[in-house]
C-alpha cells in the first residue's frame, strides 16, 4: 500500500512532501528501505535500530505477561473474587490495554509530528518507551494522567533535545517522575497499588490497603514482611506492585535476552546489582534496617531498574569503565534512598535519573584519565 | 615494543566471493590512466600534451608545490587525451600503450644514502607510493620520518593473498626494504597464524612483527598504533608491500614496472581469480562486469567506486564486484530468521553459521539515526582510543579533542568496520576524513 502511493505526491516536490517523514515511518516499518550506500563502507551489517528497539520489547514481554497474570491475582486475591488463572490473566490484560494504547497513540504521535518538524526519518526509540510506561505505573492510574505524562516526557525529556539518542534522562522514567510528582495521590500510598477499578461487583466497595513489600518492611522491618510475604513470593513476583517490577523470574529472563545479544549492557547490571548489596549489607550492619541485603533485589522496582531502565544505551555512560561506576552507584544511591529516608521507601528511578545526570561526567572522568595515560605512555 | 601482537577486538566479514589463487589473463591495455586523485594531497601540474610520446617511467605530472615529485607514467605510448572534471579539475592522463614497450632507465646503482633514495623515488615516480601519517598524505619530500611501516598482509574482506601475489617477489622487495631503511628504521608486520610459512619472515634490515587477530588487524595503522603510536609533531612513513617490490624493482632492474595481479573478488564477479595486469587498466579489460552491479577498487569497506568505465587505481590490487542492493525485503528487521543477510550482533543468529560466506549487496539495511549503541565500535576498533569520543569530536569540528582522542593515529580505513556495525547507519569513515581534513586546513 505505502509504496504505491509514494511516488508523486510524497515524493520531494510533491503536494504531500511535508508528510514524508510519517509515510517513509510506515513505508520501512513494512519493507526494509532499498537504500545503498553511497560513502564508506559498501557492505553493511543487517542490524539496524528498529531491531534493536524490538529486541528491548520482546525482552519486556515476559514481564509484561507475568504482570498482567499478577495484576488479576492481586485483586482476586485481596477481595476474595475466588478467579482461576485465565480469568487472572484476561482481567490483567484488559486492564493494561488502554494503558498501552494511550501511551503508544500519544507518544508517536509526538514522535510523528517532531519528526515532520525537522524533516527526518521515524525514530524507533518510543517503541521501547511506549512499552515500558506501561509496566512501571500503577495500574488504576487514570489515563488523562498517564497521557500527560507521556507527553510532557516525550516533548521536554527527549525531542526538544533533538529526539532519540541526544535526550540526557531516560524518558520512562521521567514519565513516572512527573506522575510521582504531580499526582501524588495516584502514585504512592498502600491502596495504589492492586485494581479494582473495573470489577462491577467492586464498584461501591471501598479500596482495600494493600502495601507493597517496601512499604511494610519500611514500617516494621522484616518480621512485619515475612508474616505477609515470604522471599519466594517476592521472587516470582505475588506481591502488589507496578505491573512490570514484580517478578524477579520474569525480569531476569528479560536480561538474559538483553545480554545475549549485547543489547544492553551486563556490566550495569552487575555492578547495579553489587552496589545494592552492598549498601543493604552496610545498612543491615549500621541498622538501619533488619532486611538481609538480597531482599533489595527482590523488592519494588531494583531489578527492573537495573536490566531495562539504568542500561538504555543513551542515557546510561558510554565508556566501558564508566558503565561499572554508573551501575555500581545507581545501586547503591537507590538502596541508601530505601534505608535512609524517612518517607520515601522507594529509590530507584531517583537514583537512575541522578545517575543518567551524572553520566557524562564519569564519562568525562574516565575519558580523561585514559587520555592522560595514554600521554604519558607514549612519552616514556 | 614487543614484537607480536595478539590482538582480539575486530571482526573478519564474511563475504563470499574470494578469489582462486590463478591467474587467469595477462591485460595488456590499449589505454592506461594515471589518476592525480589517488594520491591525497598532490596538486597536479601537467608536464605533457596531447599527442607527446611517453615512456614507461616518462613524468606526466608534477606537484604544483614541489615540482621535484613527480607522476609517471606506467607504459611506454603516446598521451590520448587528458580529462578534466568541474572548474577543469585534472582527473585523468590517458596514454595509449604503443605495441612495443620501453621504459626509462634508471640505472641499476645500488642507492646507498638516504639523499640518493630520496632521488631514485622522486624521478620514478614511486614518491606517491610513500604515505605520511597523520592524516594519510603522500609524504613530504622535506620530512624524516621517526620510522617506516609495512604491513604485509591485509585482512580485510576478500583482500588478496599477499603469498601468492608477491611472495615471487621477495627480492624486489628485499632491495625495497633495504633502500628505505637509509631513510628511517623499517618495520614489517607479518601473519602471525603462518609467521614461519610466509615468505616474509625472512626479510633483513627490518624489524618483524608479527601480527594476529582479525580484521583489521591487518591495517597498518592499527599495528602502528600498538608498535609505536604517533604523537603529536612525529611523522610516520607507509608504503605497501606491493609498492615496495615496485621500488626493489627500479633499484634491481632500472625499470618501473607496476605490473601487478589482481584479485576479482566479489559475490557478483563473473569468475573470482587473478588478473595480471598495469594500475590504471579499464576495469572493463580486467573483469566481465553484468549490469545492476557495484565495481569497487579496493576492499568493500574501504574500496572506492569506481564505476563500470573507470580504471583501476595506483594503490589498488583488488576489484570487488558487488550486486546494487535496491531490492527491498518484508519485515526484514522483524523477521527472527534472516539467512541471506549477515549481522555481526547477536540480535540476528549468524552466530549459528560461523564459517558461512555472505553474497553481500550495497543495501544500507536501514535509514540514519543519532548514536544509539555505542559499543559496537570499540568492540571492532583494536587500538588505544575511544571510537565515539573521536567520532563526535570530528562531528564537532573540535581540534583539541581531536588531537586528545587520537585523530594523528587513524586514517578511515582503520574505522571502516564502524560504518560496518553501526547500527544507527551513520557514516563513520566519512566523519573522520572530514575531521582530518580539517586538521590539515588548520594545522597547515
Amino acid at each position: 500500500m505505502a509504496e504505491e502511493i509514494k511516488p508523486g505526491l510524497f515524493e520531494k516536490g510533491g503536494k504531500l512532501y511535508w508528510l514524508h517523514s510519517s509515510i517513509d515511518a510506515f513505508d520501512t516499518f513494512l519493507r526494509v528501505p532499498g537504500t545503498v550506500t553511497f560513502k564508506g563502507a559498501h557492505v553493511r551489517d543487517g542490524i539496524d535500530l528498529k531491531r534493536v528497539m524490538i529486541m528491548v520489547v520482546v525482552a519486556l514481554v515476559p514481564a509484561a505477561l507475568f504482570g498482567m497474570y499478577n495484576v488479576g491475582l492481586q485483586t482476586s486475591t485481596l477481595y476474595g473474587l475466588g478467579w482461576g488463572f485465565w480469568q487472572m490473566f484476561f482481567y490483567g490484560l484488559l486492564r493494561m490495554l488502554p494503558l498501552f494504547v494511550v501511551s503508544y497513540i500519544v507518544g508517536l504521535a509526538i514522535e510523528f509530528a517532531s519528526s515532520q518538524i525537522r524533516g527526518e526519518e521515524v525514530n524507533e526509540g518510543y517503541l521501547v518507551t511506549g512499552f515500558l510506561i506501561p509496566l512501571i505505573v500503577p495500574v488504576d492510574v487514570p489515563l488523562w494522567m498517564l497521557a500527560l505524562a507521556v507527553a510532557f516526557s516525550v516533548i521536554f525529556v527527549k525531542e526538544v533535545f533533538g529526539g532519540t539518542g541526544m535526550n540526557i534522562w531516560n524518558p520512562a522514567l521521567v514519565a513516572r517522575a512527573f506522575l510521582f510528582f504531580s499526582y501524588p495521590s495516584s502514585m504512592s500510598g498502600s491502596s495504589v497499588w492492586v485494581s479494582k477499578t473495573w470489577v462491577s461487583s467492586l464498584k461501591d466497595v471501598d479500596a482495600v490497603s494493600a502495601a507493597t513489600p517496601l512499604a511494610i518492611a519500611h514500617d516494621g522491618g522484616v518480621e512485619a514482611l515475612s508474616s505477609q510475604y515470604s522471599f519466594m513470593d517476592m521472587f516470582w513476583g505475588f506481591i502488589p506492585g507496578s505491573t512490570g517490577e514484580t517478578s524477579v523470574v520474569a525480569i531476569l529472563l528479560g536480561g538474559l535476552l538483553l545480554v545475549w545479544t549485547g543489547v544492553a549492557s551486563w556490566k550495569i547490571m552487575v555492578s547495579s546489582i553489587a552496589g545494592g548489596l552492598l549498601v543493604g549489607w552496610l545498612g543491615q550492619l549500621a541498622g538501619a534496617t533488619t532486611l538481609p541485603c538480597y531482599y533489595q533485589l527482590v523488592m519494588g522496582g531494583f531489578l527492573f531498574g537495573s536490566v531495562f531502565m539504568a542500561t538504555d544505551p543513551v542515557t546510561a555512560a558510554q565508556t566501558e569503565v564508566g558503565k561499572w561506576i554508573y551501575g555500581f552507584l545507581v545501586g547503591a544511591l537507590a538502596v541508601v534512598v530505601r534505608l535512609w529516608n524517612p518517607g520515601y521507601m522507594e529509590g530507584m528511578m531517583l537514583a537512575i535519573l541522578f545517575m543518567n545526570t551524572m553520566a557524562p561526567l564519569i564519562d568525562h572522568c574516565v575519558v580523561s584519565v585514559h587520555t592522560s595515560r595514554r600521554l604519558k605512555n607514549a612519552k616514556a | 615494543m614487543s614484537n607480536n601482537l595478539a590482538l582480539k577486538k575486530g571482526l573478519n566479514v564474511p563475504l563470499s566471493g574470494e578469489a582462486a589463487l590463478e591467474v587467469i589473463k595477462k591485460v595488456s591495455p590499449d589505454i592506461v590512466a594515471v589518476k592525480p586523485t589517488d594520491f591525497k594531497g598532490f596538486l597536479p601540474r601537467l608536464l605533457v600534451k596531447e599527442g607527446d610520446a611517453v615512456l614507461a617511467g616518462s613524468p606526466l605530472m608534477a606537484h604544483k608545490n614541489n615540482p621535484e615529485i613527480l607522476l609517471t607514467s606506467p607504459v611506454s605510448g603516446t598521451v590520448e587525451s587528458i580529462v578534466r572534471g568541474e572548474k577543469r579539475k585534472l582527473l585523468a592522463v590517458l596514454v595509449k600503450a604503443g605495441s612495443k614497450q620501453e621504459a626509462v632507465d634508471f640505472g641499476t646503482k645500488v642507492p646507498s644514502t638516504d639523499q640518493e633514495v630520496r632521488e631514485l623515488l622522486l624521478k620514478s615516480g614511486l614518491w606517491g607510493s610513500l604515505v605520511q601519517r597523520p592524516y594519510g598524505v603522500m609524504a613530504a619530500t622535506d620530512s624524516t620520518p621517526k620510522a617506516i611501516f609495512v604491513s604485509s598482509f591485509s585482512t580485510a574482506p576478500l583482500a588478496p593473498n599477499e603469498d601468492f601475489v608477491l611472495g615471487e617477489s621477495l627480492q624486489d622487495i628485499q632491495a625495497g626494504v633495504n633502500a628505505l631503511s637509509r631513510i628511517a628504521p623499517v618495520h614489517v608486520s607479518i601473519r602471525g597464524e603462518k609467521a614461519s610459512s610466509t615468505p616474509f619472515h625472512k626479510l633483513e634490515n627490518a624489524v618483524i612483527h608479527e601480527v594476529t587477530g582479525p580484521h583489521p588487524a591487518g591495517n597498518v595503522g592499527v599495528q602502528i598504533s600498538h608498535i609505536s603510536p604517533i604523537m603529536k609533531g612525529e611523522i610516520v612513513w607507509t608504503v605497501s608491500l606491493l609498492h615496495l617490490a615496485a621500488i626493489g624493482h627500479v633499484i634491481n632492474t632500472g625499470k618501473l614496472d607496476l605490473t601487478r595481479k589482481v584479485a576479482i573478488t566479489g559475490p557478483a564477479a563473473n569468475k573470482t581469480a587473478y588478473v595480471s595486469c598495469l594500475p590504471g587498466t579499464p576495469v572493463s579489460e580486467i573483469a566481465t562486469i553484468a549490469p545492476d552491479v557495484r565495481v569497487i577498487g579496493g576492499d568493500a569497506l574501504t574500496g572506492e567506486n569506481l564505476g563500470k568505465d573507470g580504471y583501476l587505481g595506483f594503490f589498488q590490487n583488488q576489484l570487488t564486484i558487488l550486486s546494487e542492493g535496491y531490492e527491498r525485503e518484508w519485515f526484514g528487521w522483524a523477521k527472527p530468521f534472516r539467512p541471506k543477510v549477515h549481522s555481526s550482533s547477536w540480535c540476528y543468529f549468524s552466530w549459528l553459521t560461523p564459517g558461512k560466506k555472505y553474497a553481500m549487496d550495497t543495501n544500507l539495511h536501514g535509514g540514519p539515526r543519532a548514536f544509539v549503541e555505542t559499543k559496537c565500535f570499540e568492540d571492532v576498533t583494536p587500538m588505544d582510543i575511544f571510537p565515539i569520543y573521536l567520532i563526535k569530536a570530528c562531528l564537532a569540528g573540535n581540534i583539541e579533542k581531536m588531537e586528545q582522542f587520537g585523530i594523528y593515529e587513524v586514517l578511515p580505513e582503520d574505522l571502516a568496520l564502524c560504518d560496518y556495525v553501526d547500527p544507527s547507519k551513520n557514516e563513520i569513515q566519512d566523519i573522520i576524513q572530514k575531521g582530518i581534513d580539517l586538521m590539515i586546513k588548520e594545522m597547515a
